[in-house]
């Protein structure tokens, strides 16, 4: 798989970057270790993950996964059940230990010596909230708060429950509060630090989906002020509607890129068209239009044509049918989701472990 | 303490005793067990004759005192063997261990804030005692009590040491455990040595004296700073988080 090595892979299709692409303003800076980082990484690179491989014994959570990651990019990180993502997320954390490959954390080289000054760099929220029931949201943020050592966190807790509109709960016991209000409180705890790269598990796991949409919000937020963001979830519609690029894990990484491009890379162009009544001989008038490659029905009526270039062939298409007295409803290029890109990817994966 | 973070450290034993305050039943069992323990020694000393022979009156006296030492050791297993593997169970110890605190902060913090109410507790109790004996019990039982300088001395010297050991066993049995009642269970058997110390004492195999006592102290406090980097060595962030042993690379 080719990494993006110059900061211009991260732009997007028309060229601008990505968001911002260097840490932020107020990120700390502090305890940088001068440990050489990957070859051809950038300082413009969040995350650079090389080769890197888990295995639990004989099982293998992930295996030989390579992917970058540009400052103040949302990069989503999707997987049936199983796949490796949490435990992607736990080794960038130094929670547990690669068992071979290379990574960068927030410039800071993986490895057990550099865990606590990786650890001070970013924030990660597990799937679960895991806060202390048994104590008010202040009291919960102002552990936290001093476990990265902050003195004066007054203003970053007050900050941090803005950020999450919990103001009015801060007096509140944990136990006391929904589940949507605790993911909340969980969000507010990993902003605390202010933190260059936020891994969220599976943030909106379990939500109704006010509460889900609440925490998209939140997430655009922080866009805005620049986080780089690291999203692992299998609510594909979120990781479209969030994410500038996705990964797609099924212990070995099937593919990465922009949805966009990745809709492009799996299927091929092609038009649909929706007539009033079924053609009469829909063979003879789709093969005599040049840029027309191929079709199939999947109903009366409606056809899907696969195109080399779909802004070429549709005028074409649509002079065809005038030509043929069809009554055309519409012609439009095929749409397919990021769901279909992840079917079809994990599809692939379940036929080639059947065979 | 040389290369520990004060602010987490502090952070850690705050949160602690902020959730001990918040749970009843360790309010209760912290309130419960020293009184129990109690019990023996007020009973001995007020209802000991004043005229009981000089010997007997000191050996009565000093196997009463070795009551108080019991209170260090039970009091905090229950609590230490809870504190890693209660983390575990109720979902806060991986959001913890992606913080910065290194493993040393977080098992100092934790084993301190166990040894403050432990000790605070064990000293109070002890201090009462000795008021209530001084101000009403026999002048007599109460001469021969406050002459038993070598168990008053290892009573003072050893109460944060058997704490210490009763911590350190219980938390390397919760570092370990894959849940909290079997750790709580198996954090009693820290108890276990100790007691048959106790034994020796009242039998007499051991003679309570002020080098006695110091050559203990010394002894205990070696064997729990010891003990201290055991469960240092013993806790494994991938192990806690996966349940599964980390490989060395």
């Amino acid at each position: 798989m080719k990494l993006p090595n110059h900061p211009a892979d991260f732009e997007a299709g028309d060229g601008t970057p990505l968001k911002s692409n260097a840490p932020r303003s107020g990120a700390r800076t502090d305890a940088i270790d001068d440990s050489p980082v990957l070859a051809g990484t950038t300082d413009q690179t969040a995350l650079v993950v090389k080769e890197l491989t888990k295995r639990f014994g004989e099982r293998t959570a992930f295996s030989d996964v390579s992917f970058q990651v540009a400052y103040g990019e949302v990069f989503g990180f999707l997987g049936p059940n199983g796949a490796g993502k949490t435990t992607t997320v736990r080794t960038l954390g130094t929670l547990i230990a690669a068992t071979s490959g290379a990574a960068t954390v927030a410039g800071i080289p993986l490895n057990a010596e550099n865990g606590a000054d990786i650890r001070k760099r970013i924030s990660i929220m597990p799937e679960s909230p895991g806060l202390y029931w048994r104590l008010t949201v202040t009291e919960n943020l102002e552990y936290f708060a001093g476990l990265y050592g902050l003195r004066q966190a007054g203003p970053r807790i007050q900050d941090a429950l803005e950020a999450v509109n919990l103001v009015d709960r801060a007096d509140d016991l944990c136990g006391a509060l929904s589940k949507g209000l605790r993911q909340r409180v969980a969000l507010a705890r990993t902003l605390l630090s202010e933190p260059t790269i936020l891994f969220l598990d599976e943030p909106t796991s379990g939500l109704d989906p006010v509460a889900a949409l609440e925490v998209h919000h939140l997430i655009d937020e922080l866009r805005r002020r620049g986080v780089t963001i690291f999203l692992t979830t299998h609510r594909l519609e979120e990781a479209e509607k969030l994410c500038d690029r996705v990964a797609i894990l099924n212990t070995t990484l099937r593919t990465v890129g922009r949805p966009q491009d990745l809709r492009a890379q799996l299927f091929a162009s092609a038009l649909v068209v929706k007539t009033l009544a079924p053609l009469h001989d829909p063979d003879q008038l789709f093969s005599s239009i040049p840029a027309v490659q191929g079709w199939h029905s999947d109903a009366p009526g409606s056809y899907e044509l696969s195109v080399s270039d779909p802004r070429v062939a549709a005028p074409e298409v649509t002079r065809g049918l005038v030509s043929a007295g069809a009554d055309v409803l519409s012609i439009g290029e095929a749409q397919h989701s990021l769901e279909e890109v992840y079917l079809e990817l994990i599809d692939e994966d379940v036929e080639a472990s059947r065979r | 303490m040389i290369g520990l973070d004060a602010v987490r450290v502090r952070a850690v034993i705050r949160k602690e005793l902020q959730d001990y305050r918040r749970k009843r039943s360790i309010v209760v069992t912290m309130s419960i067990l020293p009184c129990i323990f109690l019990i023996n020694p007020v009973l001995t000393i007020f209802l000991t004759s004043a005229s009981t022979a000089s010997s007997a009156l000191d050996k009565t006296v000093s196997i009463s005192l070795i009551f108080f030492l019991v209170i260090p050791v039970i009091m905090p297993s229950t609590l230490a063997a809870y504190s890693v593997v209660g983390e575990r169970e109720q979902g806060t110890l991986e959001p913890l261990l992606t913080t910065p605190i290194r493993r040393q902060e977080l098992i100092f913090g934790k084993a301190a804030a166990v040894m403050i109410p432990t000790v605070a507790l064990s000293y109070a109790v002890f201090g009462i005692f000795l008021c209530a004996v001084w101000l009403f019990a026999n002048s007599v039982v109460a001469s021969a009590l406050f002459q038993q300088g070598p168990i008053l001395l290892a009573l003072l010297l050893f109460t944060p040491l058997l704490a210490g050991w009763s911590i350190v066993v219980g938390m390397a049995i919760s570092v370990r455990a894959s849940e909290i009642r079997v750790a709580q269970q198996l954090g009693i058997l820290a108890s276990v040595p100790l007691i048959g110390v106790f034994v020796l004492l009242a039998v007499g195999v051991i003679r309570p004296t002020f080098l006695v006592a110091i050559l203990f102290a010394a002894g205990l406090l070696v064997i729990d700073v010891r003990a201290l980097r055991v469960v240092d060595r013993m806790f494994d962030r991938e192990r806690l988080v996966t349940g599964a042993k980390a490989a060395r690379q």
